[in-house]
């Protein structure tokens, strides 16, 4: 990168500004004749086939490994999902057998349910964050220090933070209980516990996503006209009002963003777990879908079974965002 | 807010104003509170740790954990090893991105838009679902233990990066890139003296963006990297939390967090304004 900047910097100017002002002055005409495909001349057809070939080096990168790295690791997962493999020797085909077997597996089952339940976290975090937004757009004094201060968490690295929390929710000489004890209460033993370690995890995963919920949000309602507010107050309404009728239709593409974004990454929630509840929590009540895959397919060697997993969280992930746009479209509506 | 509100809202939001402050600067020290209390406890004594009461500023600071893990524990390979990952995929990857993006906005290709269609439906495939088979992959080829699986993949691209630098190219006009073929510069002189310094302020956000992610990265590292001195950072804090623990090394383990994420806290309160404004742009094309 360095190198690179340094050697185009003294460039641009000079060549940029020498290149740009004929262009549009006196060459523009001839230049968008040639940008024309109708009546195209021998010549130009020769300059078209130069322009292709240099535009297809130019993406041949991305599609390449798009082609090694995405669409062929989909189709042997696929393939894979429907054999019987370790991952050392060849697979063998044993038709939807894996799938079935999905089917009365508990664990299976319970950690689908665990990972949905983890979920729950999304809808707490956004309306934290509008609020937050809200109150942030107020002209209140230290606005960008708040800003700074919740958006730390998000660009701290998840692994340091999961480390960090695990210590926090310990139940002897953890943060949160010695807090807890300040105002008489005895905490639980966080993440040792079936009733509290899933709480403990999505109030972790709330408190590293708020910031940027937060932002996007600030930003939405920043960018409302406040010719909007005014005319709304003219016409009598209260603040409440004015949230429910502008602020809220004016953030919802922000929202949807964040609903599926949060969805998709939601639903393959890992560092976390894998971090924090090494076996799965007590009775396996932590285990995410992604670490029950992870466990099978790299531990026990059951890479076929653990695939036809992950091949199921994907057409989960991709049907639950099919459904939102959907919604998404039918409920849209412009207010300008 | 406004000339017209009669004196008395003005003083109704001056009060609201202070309670939102009050309410804002205890979320503050909510999402403070874990990091600073990071940071104290890796200067405690082993001991202070597990102190009733809970000693909250250590007193005198042990500065030699941070020694100790100098030495003791393979932070410092770690810090190299995501350096090199993190430093040659986002180096690598930007110049791939942007001539790809280059290229899908601003010249004739075709078929180009199915390409890029097909290259944004590839973001909505999980990573798990593809990660058994890659990993199966990589290990026929050797490269389990090394850092090539986490860096090769990535060296073509960013789907991510060539969908925004690809938005900010449509605010060039095409009448100069067009004026810039007319007067014969190649295709490589039109991306190197016009486009590129054009979209380096987009280049840089998403840069800085991607760095994080992978420098970051949990998942892909801890399946791929068996050898200590092989892994990155995120695996070698990770794999210390769970050796010392039982040693009730705390002091140590939040010292050696504390160093993994030290890096991108300086990088974000230097480049703070930048991220931030982009990361909200983020969110308002997608």
């Amino acid at each position: 990168m360095s190198r690179t900047t340094t050697e185009a910097t003294p460039v641009p100017a000079a060549p940029a500004a020498g290149v740009v002002p004929p262009g549009r002055a006196g060459r523009g005409g001839p230049a968008r004749r040639a940008a024309s495909p109708r009546r195209a001349t021998p010549a130009m057809r020769r300059l078209h086939r130069t322009e292709h070939r240099w535009a297809a080096a130019f993406v041949a990168a991305p599609v390449l490994g798009f082609l090694v790295f995405t669409l062929y690791p989909l189709g042997y997962a696929l393939y894979a999902s429907l054999t019987q493999w370790n991952g050392l020797t060849a697979p063998r085909f044993i038709g939807l057998d894996n799938y079935t077997r999905l089917l009365s597996d508990p664990y299976f089952r319970q950690t689908l349910g665990n990972t949905a339940f983890y979920l729950i976290g999304i809808p707490i975090g956004l309306v934290l964050a509008l609020l937050l937004a809200i109150a942030l757009n107020r002209k209140i004094p230290g606005q960008t220090a708040f800003r700074t201060i919740y958006y730390v968490p998000v660009i701290s690295s998840l692994a340091a933070i999961a480390i960090v929390w695990q210590f926090a929710y310990n139940g002897d000489f953890g943060l949160v209980n010695q807090v807890l004890a300040w105002v008489g209460i005895e905490g639980p033993n966080w993440l040792q516990n079936t009733a509290t370690v899933k709480p403990a995890i999505i109030i972790l995963a709330v408190w590293k996503g708020l910031g940027y919920s937060m932002l996007l949000y600030l930003a939405a309602i920043q960018s409302v006209p406040r010719s909007l507010y005014e005319a709304a107050s003219l016409d009598g309404a209260n603040g409440y009002q004015r949230f429910r009728s502008i602020t809220l239709p004016m953030v919802r593409p922000v929202t949807f963003f964040l609903v599926v974004t949060n969805i998709i990454a939601g639903s393959q929630i890992f560092t976390e777990i894998n971090i924090m509840t090494p076996t799965g929590g007590p009775e396996f009540s932590s285990a995410s879908i992604v670490y029950y895959i992870v466990r099978q397919a790299f531990r026990y060697q059951q890479m076929g079974y653990a695939t036809a997993m992950s091949v199921v969280l994907g057409l989960i992930v991709f049907v639950v965002t099919l459904i939102q746009f959907r919604l998404n479209r039918r409920n849209s509506f412009s207010i300008d | 807010m406004s000339r017209r509100t009669p004196l008395s809202t003005t003083a109704q939001n001056r009060l609201v104003n202070t309670v939102l402050f009050v309410v804002l600067a205890l979320g503050a020290v909510v999402m403070l509170a874990p990091l600073l209390w990071m940071v104290t406890t890796s200067l405690k004594t082993k001991a202070d740790v597990f102190a009733l009461p809970p000693v909250w500023i250590p007193d005198p600071p042990q500065w030699d954990t941070f020694t100790r893990m100098w030495t003791d524990t393979a932070v410092l390979s770690g810090l190299k090893n995501s350096v090199v990952v993190a430093g040659t995929v986002t180096v690598v990857g930007s110049v791939t991105s942007s001539l790809a993006a280059f290229a899908l906005a601003k010249m004739r290709l075709p078929f180009k838009n199915a390409i890029f269609l097909g290259l944004l439906a590839g973001l909505m495939i999980p990573y798990p679902t593809l990660m058994i088979p890659q990993f199966v992959m990589f290990s026929t080829i050797g490269w389990v233990d090394t850092l090539l699986p986490l860096i090769v993949p990535l060296l073509f691209g960013n789907i991510v990066m060539i969908f925004f630098l690809r938005q900010y190219l449509t605010s060039v006009p095409d009448s100069m890139v067009e004026a810039a073929k007319i007067d014969g510069a190649s295709y490589l002189q039109i991306f190197g003296r016009m486009i590129f310094p054009l979209i380096r302020p987009a280049i840089a956000a998403q840069f800085i963006l991607w760095f994080m992610t992978i420098w970051n990265d949990y998942l892909a590292p801890i399946l791929y990297l068996n050898s200590e001195s092989k892994q990155t950072l995120q695996v070698v804090i990770a794999n210390l939390n769970v050796e010392y623990a039982t040693q009730r090394d705390y002091p140590l383990i939040m010292a050696a967090s504390f160093v993994a994420l030290l890096p991108l806290l300086v990088v974000f309160l230097l480049f703070q304004r930048q991220i931030i404004e982009s990361v909200a742009l983020t969110g308002a094309k997608g």
